[in-house]
């Protein structure tokens, strides 16, 4: 794979003169003989990452229509949180997607602030951005032992992920009290200061992090099984992916040079030098790599947030963080979440709770084209294709 | 990049009689957003798309906006016949009076639109039911933007906006066969679930009226929500 090479042409993406309909899933005309096998996969499959449900029709091994089921784990967080003042949802939002909190939390801090036109102090600013670099980690070192469970390596390459998520996530737990409920930023800064002890521990462990990926990418590159399995499925295309609004290692597996960090340079990331990985292929194995890739870029990022971090207040001292009320208007905020485009969209009448408070779920959205990608293919791909999604149902059924 | 006006002028230099106002935002946030007629709305979509490069439809938001009394202060002048030194005389008076005003309601999406080849946005528009109870058609823009099919699912399911021409309207969170669009501002929460076993305080109360209720069999079906 040669990454970083190929660039999205914008003509290809939009629809000038393209057919009626290619934007829809195509239409599979079964080949055998007699009736289809319909199958739930789900909502308690264990390749479904939590509650969630597609409803297949089988001709012998061919998906020839694939239908997604949500709301098992709906509650309706976007109801709650107009019920709410701004603050009191900040814990709610790490519920969302339960394995990122910190990239929430973020998204939606980053939400109020448009909202407020609150200032964040440089320090606060570099613990986000080592924040969510680690979040990026935890999420993609995951997403790939997943995967490779999901092919039937049961156990052991999970667990490879999950020792070394486990290190970050102790981290967490001792800068912000929770391992995965983190509940760390606040509007204008971040909730505690960390202390020098913590940042020598966090460099600690990203010094030890090259060397795992390294590990980590041998069972990627060189298992014969996993490349037969993942090569050529599943296939994407860059325009397909941009219309259906697919954002994240998913779309830049496809070849499209979109990451919010560069584009909108929320927060300081301007500051720092990284690359956009991008895949050639477009396949499931394109977004592992993908996501490999990205896993050492973040890595980078961390190193140099570490060295360059400044003293200072994490918050401003005069920042009100509950109890406010934003004059009526509305703004969105979005971040580069480790699977893909989260924003918040906001609404203030003037009142100390959001008058409409909207998540844009990037796992959801994402999951727009998991028929596209489905049809045509066997039945055990549908897996592989579904979990090269990376979803969280707590972020798609809210 | 373009400024919403010049955007604007654009959609109308090619697409005359579109219809588009630019709402302003007073947020410090600065995200003023473009109202779209409904009747022109996949025209000027297409437009964007094609023609201003942008390919990238993020996020549709529902938003109910319900009936609103609007208290207005209103100058009003008229004549009134005063007797001064025995003359009588019609002078103008004018008098502060309060009005009230029913503002309609209605239900509102809310588009964010990005560029990707250009790289650039967000350019935010809008568009208007004609009410919030029979009149809640909206045309579909799935078939410019594929990524709106799940999220107008689930405008129609939470705030019952109907999507004419989407090809595959069903509820997306709630389940089949649910009635009401639980997001609405006057929606009630049906009275069917269980109460906590060791209910006190106001919870007792509901639990008991709830009890009560079943056992005269007036409770109805899961999730049928409040009557509307």
């Amino acid at each position: 794979m040669s990454d970083y090479k190929v660039d999205y042409q914008f003509d290809a993406a939009i629809g000038a003169g393209k057919q009626e309909g290619w934007n829809r899933p195509p239409v599979i005309e079964p080949d055998g003989e007699g009736e289809l096998l319909e199958v739930a996969m789900g909502p308690h499959h264990p390749s479904t990452h939590g509650v969630f449900r597609m409803d297949v029709a089988l001709d012998g091994e061919r998906v020839i229509r694939l239908k997604p089921v949500f709301g098992y784990l709906h509650r309706n967080h976007e109801k709650l949180a107009e019920g709410m003042s701004y603050l009191a949802s900040m814990p709610f939002t790490d519920r969302l997607d339960y394995i990122c909190s910190l990239t929430n939390n973020w998204a939606y801090a980053l939400a109020v602030e448009k909202l407020t036109g609150q200032e964040v102090p440089e320090r606060a600013e570099y613990l986000r951005v080592i924040l969510a670099e680690l979040t990026r980690v935890v999420n993609h070192t995951s997403a790939i032992g997943f995967l490779i469970q999901e092919m039937g390596a049961s156990g052991t390459p999970l667990m490879y992920a999950f020792r070394e998520r486990e290190k970050i996530l102790d981290l967490f737990e001792a800068l912000t009290g929770a391992r995965m409920m983190c509940n760390y930023m606040r509007f204008g800064g971040c909730r505690v200061d960390a202390s020098a002890a913590w940042l020598g521990a966090t460099r600690k462990v990203v010094t030890g992090l090259p060397g795992f990926v390294d590990e980590f990418e041998q069972l990627l590159r060189t298992n014969e099984i996993l490349m037969a399995r993942t090569q050529g499925v599943g296939i994407l295309l860059p325009d397909l992916a941009v219309n259906a609004g697919v954002t994240g290692p998913l779309l830049r597996a496809s070849g499209v040079n979109y990451d919010i960090r560069k584009v909108d340079s929320y927060g300081i990331y301007n500051r720092f030098k990284f690359r956009v990985p991008l895949g050639d292929h477009w396949d499931v194995y394109d977004r592992f790599m993908v996501r490999l890739l990205e896993l050492r870029e973040s890595i980078g990022i961390l190193e140099q947030a570490l060295k360059e971090i400044p003293g200072g207040p994490v918050m401003d001292a005069k920042a009100k963080i509950r109890g406010f009320r934003p004059k009526p208007g509305e703004a969105y905020g979005r971040i580069e979440a480790p699977k893909g485009e989260l924003g918040f969209y906001l609404i203030s009448d003037g009142g100390p709770n959001p008058y409409r408070y909207r998540v844009r779920p990037p796992s959801l959205i994402n999951l727009t084209i998991l028929e596209d990608m489905c049809l045509g293919q066997n039945v055990a791909d549908v897996v592989l294709i579904f979990g090269s999604v990376d979803i969280v149902l707590g972020e798609v059924d809210r | 990049m373009k400024t919403l006006e010049e955007i604007k002028a654009a959609i109308e230099a090619a697409r005359p009689g579109a219809g588009v106002e630019i709402v302003t935002n007073p947020s410090v946030s600065g995200q003023h957003s473009l109202r779209l007629a409904p009747g022109c709305a996949v025209d000027v979509a297409r437009f964007l798309r094609d023609e201003l490069f942008f390919d990238f439809l993020s996020n549709v938001t529902g938003v109910d906006w319900p009936d609103k009394e609007i208290a207005e202060k209103v100058k009003v002048t008229r004549q009134v016949t005063k007797t001064v030194d025995g003359v009588e005389s019609t002078v103008e008076e004018t008098v502060e009076e309060t009005r009230k005003r029913l503002a309609p309601g209605y239900l509102e999406v809310v588009y964010h639109l990005f560029s990707m080849a250009l790289k650039q946005g967000p350019i935010v528009f809008r568009m208007r039911t004609v009410n919030r109870t029979d009149q809640t058609e909206l045309p579909s823009l799935t078939h410019v933007w594929r990524s709106a099919e799940f999220q107008e699912r689930e405008i129609w399911d939470l705030y019952g906006v109907v999507f004419t021409g989407h090809p595959d309207l069903r509820r997306l969170l709630m389940w089949e066969g649910f009635k009401d669009h639980p997001m609405r501002r006057d929606y009630v929460d049906p009275d069917d679930f269980e109460y906590e076993p060791t209910a006190h305080d106001a919870v007792l109360k509901r639990a008991q009226a709830h009890r009560a209720a079943q056992e005269a069999g007036a409770v109805g079906q899961e999730g049928t929500g409040a009557a509307r």
